[in-house]
């Protein structure tokens, strides 16, 4: 084996080691800044109960979800049956913060509702898709015009954010939770929490 | 059911790959010929299950079966039906599964009609195939399952991507697929060289047809590209130095650099490994390709689709890939040195200088395209690196080669007096250089790109003359014609691709230099001059249309008194998806195209409108059109034919070289 | 001319080609790189004067203003921390919309108004440039470590 024959075998390793680092630094797998930052405080009307204003502090002392919904959101059709599994057999308690159920629809000309039009409409769109699909959520809340979603760095629907009993965000899930980001990922960090345990 | 079916049909598919790539490669080693045809057969079984496996996910589509996650996530109701077939490509699952169908396609081809091949070499060709495809398979399986289930099944799919539903797209991905995957071709020829040790002129006259139909491939893919982007953007650009742009341009260039280092192989047996070093360059820059595009790390279109697993696997696959080919190059490769010598100043010595360059400006847009993924990776900071940059590097590079383009023909092999052919054509040289000064002069733009750019062409386009000129005089046939039919079809398809990129290069220059843009906001009723051509909005509508609602103008299109056209630009709202999409409308000419788009309402009653001319256009792709026909001439040369001819009816010596190669190993 | 001569002056002619070619693209690529600044970077004076870059972050809601004209606009990108007011003439590209991330390129004036070439908002209807997003990212980050 002549050496010069082998340069361009170098030039090339050189090359791979320099994609696969540059691969691990993917911008979207950077954790989000919150992470282990308290989850920022909203009081936001229930899906069910409108009159009644909801927030993180209400969960305070267990560990718990924040899962980033909307009815038009197909990825998070496909995450429900999940999520409805996890409520059910493992009693996560899932708190749902529904995003932009009208502005975010694009088949919906959300300019001409008035605001008591717009929170009407979405009232009944959410609690429609909630019954056709079921409702994994303790609760959910509307956050119409997205500003909780803003302090939350939501950047599009579904996510998920894991939050630990002293109401501190211990991990953001970006994208549908199927069974296998639950088992290797969600799952271990949930159990670290001590959650699960009744 | 269906999805269940194309599901198995994936898994056999894998295993029919894993079959022929381990009997191909162990048969030809050991000589055993029932290994190396249940091989041959394996390929075609191969192709036959994936061809079902595609038609399963097509029927999904058609039938609207949102229960399979891939139709619900790209189609609806009322998706067309020719944009729900189109959508089984239009997203990543089924992009690749169509890149799988390409490979297997390029293989049922290399195992049916390459007769002319011996059989222990068509074996080695299939298992490196095969072992691509095994990898590839596994990646479709493991990574991207077209065919996974929604549960519960919705009521109505997201559509697919608006700015997909276009009949360029239609044809766009299969083309450019075709081409990526017909490198792999090239690149099992190149390592079957290195694995027997064996590379002549019968071997270069074998790759060459193969290599000059996925290039052609490529390069129509590119073009369709290219004009989707142009007429469907409704910026009025025709290449945006896009990293997906880029990751197409670079196999292109590594594969008319290895074009060209394939004929010095084939006529002076000279170039041997620089030709495997490019055979195993272009299929590279095809993976690295598909990586970049597919694992989402340069730019995230869709953040769903771009799953850090699909990244590393196909990094893994290319590493693997590239890594093994070059270990086996510095193994085998200095047994391949040798050809014949020859001077700088020559046909080799032009063909080399044109390697050098095509290889340097595919190195140059992959440092672009990665750049800002390594300054991110290294020290975090965010850069873009526009357009400017490839075209400061590019022209100087491209210019260069394509002067001696047009003057390589002309040269003699093995040795040759650069002023003998200077002398010769000082006409052109000459002529070229006028030409292009009264060009500049009469259109009143004397800037030193545009008059580059008009000598270039008029170069390319002389001197192609002078060539053709000089070929019909050397001719013994009497009578023209029967001279013209003598020519075969390679110097045809080599002067039509020369002549192309003249054309091209006409096209570039003069929408660059002469191009004028107006963004003009108009009420109903007023009109805007542009060049000579007055727009006259008549007013905006609603239209319906299947999937979508469209805003349409009705602009008049005058000449001085004389009303050209309508034209009828749209904006268009699809129902399942919150982007609205701008659909230009374009009068089309063969010296200028009117293209106008309408950008937003005003919100009193007017719009912005954005008017183009865009004089010379479409000589972009009548030139990309000319180097695709070239390329299809020349891989249409009988030579190729009457060897397959020669090698069918001479069945006894067909394998006695590749015996003495085997017994001196 | 020997043999050895040929091919010593072929691979030199090669070696400078190269050489040619490498000074060509490293020199491009000092004087073409558009470099990224966040809202808060540009607030800070941390953006070169005079010299084109880019911005992103979100379209503050309600800023988006067409001037008089019809085809100058003007609206303001926020990274949740800081805001830059931006004017841009022509049309806007069809995924652009208030509440939603975009990238703008283009100069800094000495009025503090970003004077954008290019606006691009190639992105889904979900998901933002991850331009944008890096740069509320580096805000929230910012503002994370202020608050306790």
């Amino acid at each position: 084996m002549k050496p010069k024959y082998l340069i361009p075998f170098f030039i090339f390793v050189a090359l791979v080691v320099l994609f696969a680092y540059a691969f691990r630094l993917d911008p979207r797998e950077v954790p989000s800044p919150l992470v282990g930052k308290p989850a920022p405080a909203f009081a936001l009307p229930r899906v069910d109960a409108p009159e009644t204003l909801a927030g993180p502090a209400d969960l305070r002392g267990q560990p718990w979800l924040l899962n980033v919904w909307a009815s038009w959101c197909v990825a998070c059709r496909q995450e429900h049956a999940m999520l409805l599994r996890l409520a059910r057999e493992a009693g996560v308690p899932i708190v749902g913060l529904n995003y932009k159920e009208i502005r975010g629809d694009a088949e919906l000309d959300a300019s001409r509702l008035s605001p008591p039009e717009e929170r009407e409409a979405a009232l009944l769109r959410a609690r429609a898709w909630l019954a056709q699909h079921g409702d994994p959520y303790r609760f959910s809340v509307l956050d119409l015009d997205g500003r909780v979603a803003i302090d939350y760095g939501v950047y599009g629907v579904p996510e998920t954010f894991l939050i630990d009993a002293e109401g501190v965000i211990r991990y953001k899930h970006i994208g549908p939770i199927d069974e296998r980001a639950w088992r290797e990922v969600l799952q271990p960090k949930w159990a670290a929490l001590g959650g699960g345990k009744r | 059911m269906i999805a269940e079916t194309g599901q198995f049909a994936l898994v056999l598919a894998w295993v029919l790959a894993l079959v022929q790539a381990v009997l191909g490669l162990a048969g030809a080693a050991r000589g055993s010929a029932g290994a190396m045809a249940a091989a041959r057969r394996a390929a075609m079984a191969q192709f036959a299950v994936l061809l079902l496996a595609y038609a399963c996910l097509t029927a999904a589509f058609l039938r609207i079966d949102f229960s399979v996650l891939l139709v619900a996530t790209n189609s609806s109701t009322r998706t067309p039906w020719f944009y729900r077939l189109t959508g089984v490509w239009g997203n990543h699952e089924g992009s690749m599964l169509l890149w799988a169908l390409a490979l297997a396609g390029w293989q049922a081809a290399v195992a049916g009609f390459s007769r002319s091949l011996t059989a222990a070499f068509r074996a080695r060709v299939l298992g490196v195939l095969g072992t691509v495809a095994v990898g590839f398979l596994a990646f479709l399986t493991l990574t991207s399952n077209p065919f996974e289930r929604l549960v519960p099944m919705p009521q109505e799919g997201r559509d697919l991507n608006p700015l997909l539903q276009d009949p360029g797209m239609i044809i766009h991905p299969p083309l450019l697929y075709m081409g990526y995957v017909g490198m792999a071709v090239a690149f099992a020829f190149a390592i079957a060289a290195l694995l027997s040790g064996r590379m002549d002129a019968a071997w270069a006259r074998w790759s060459r047809p193969w290599t000059l139909t996925a290039w052609v491939f490529l390069t129509l893919g590119i073009l369709v590209g290219s004009a989707w982007a142009y007429y469907e953007l409704g910026w009025g650009g025709w290449w945006f130095w896009d990293p997906v742009e880029n990751a197409s341009l670079m196999p292109w260039l590594m594969g008319t650099a290895l074009l060209h280092s394939l004929i010095v192989t084939e006529k002076r047996g000279a170039f041997r490994s620089w030709t495997v070093l490019l055979a195993i360059g272009a299929f590279s820059l095809s993976l690295l390709g598909t990586f970049l595009v597919r694992s989402g790390v340069i730019t995230s279109v869709h953040a769903f689709a771009t799953d850090p697993r699909r990244g590393v696997f196909i990094l893994g696959l290319l590493a693997l890939t590239v890594g093994v080919s070059l270990l086996l190059f510095a193994w085998r490769a200095p047994r391949l040195s040798g050809g014949g010598a020859f001077a700088p100043v020559s046909r080799e010595g032009s063909l080399l200088v044109n390697n050098v360059l095509m290889a340097a400006a595919a190195a140059a847009v992959l440092l672009g395209t990665v750049y800002p993924l390594i300054l991110d990776a290294l020290q975090g900071a965010k850069i873009s690196v526009g357009p400017p940059y490839f075209e400061t590097v590019f022209v100087p590079l491209m210019a260069p080669a394509v002067v001696l383009m047009a003057l390589a023909p002309f040269l003699r092999w093995k040795r040759d007096a650069l002023a003998r052919v200077l002398r010769r054509l000082a006409p052109e040289l000459g002529g070229a250089l006028l030409l292009a000064a009264l060009g500049v002069w009469a259109a009143g733009h004397a800037t030193p790109g545009a008059f580059l750019g008009l000598a270039l062409t008029a170069w390319v386009v002389l001197a192609s003359l002078r060539l053709l000129g000089e070929r019909l005089r050397q001719g013994a046939a009497p009578g023209l014609a029967a001279r013209l039919r003598g020519i075969p079809g390679s110097w045809w398809g080599m002067w039509l691709s020369h002549l192309g990129v003249g054309v091209f290069i006409l096209g570039v220059t003069l929408v660059g230099a002469l191009e004028q843009r107006l963004d003009v906001k108009m009420m109903p009723g007023q009109a805007a001059e542009l060049a000579g051509f007055r727009f006259v909005l008549r007013g905006v509508s609603e239209v319906p249309g299947p999937n979508y609602t469209a805003q349409r103008g009705e602009v008049e299109v005058w000449r001085e008194v004389q009303m050209l056209t309508v034209l009828a630009p749209e904006k268009r709202a699809y129902f399942r998806s919150a982007m609205p999409m701008t659909e230009s409308a374009i009068d089309w000419g063969v010296f200028r195209d009117v293209y106008v788009s309408l950008g937003d309402p005003t919100g009193d009653g007017g719009w912005v409108v954005l008017l183009f001319y865009k004089p010379f256009i479409s000589w972009i792709w009548f030139g990309a059109i000319l180097i695709a026909l070239g390329g299809i001439a020349a891989a249409l040369d009988r030579r190729y034919r009457r060897l397959a001819q020669r090698r069918a009816s001479a069945a006894v010596p067909e394998r006695r070289p590749e015996a003495v190669a085997e017994a001196v190993r | 001319m020997t043999a050895r001569g040929k091919r010593l002056t072929l691979i030199l002619a090669a070696l400078a080609l190269l050489g040619g070619a490498t000074t060509l693209v490293l020199s491009a690529m000092r004087d073409n790189l558009v470099f990224f600044h966040t809202p808060s970077e540009v607030a800070e004076g941390k953006a070169p004067f005079g010299r084109t870059f880019r911005i992103g972050g979100m379209v503050v809601e309600d800023s988006l203003e067409r001037l008089p004209d019809g085809v100058t606009v003007r609206f303001a990108v926020t990274d949740t921390a800081k805001t830059i007011p931006v004017v841009y003439r022509g049309a806007l590209p069809d995924l652009f919309s208030e509440g939603k991330g975009a990238v703008v390129q283009g100069r800094l004036g000495s009025d503090g108004v970003f004077v954008a070439s290019e606006v691009l908002a190639k992105h889904d209807e979900n998901y933002m440039p991850v331009e944008a997003q890096h740069a509320v990212d580096q805000a929230q980050r910012a503002a994370a470590t202020l608050k306790p």
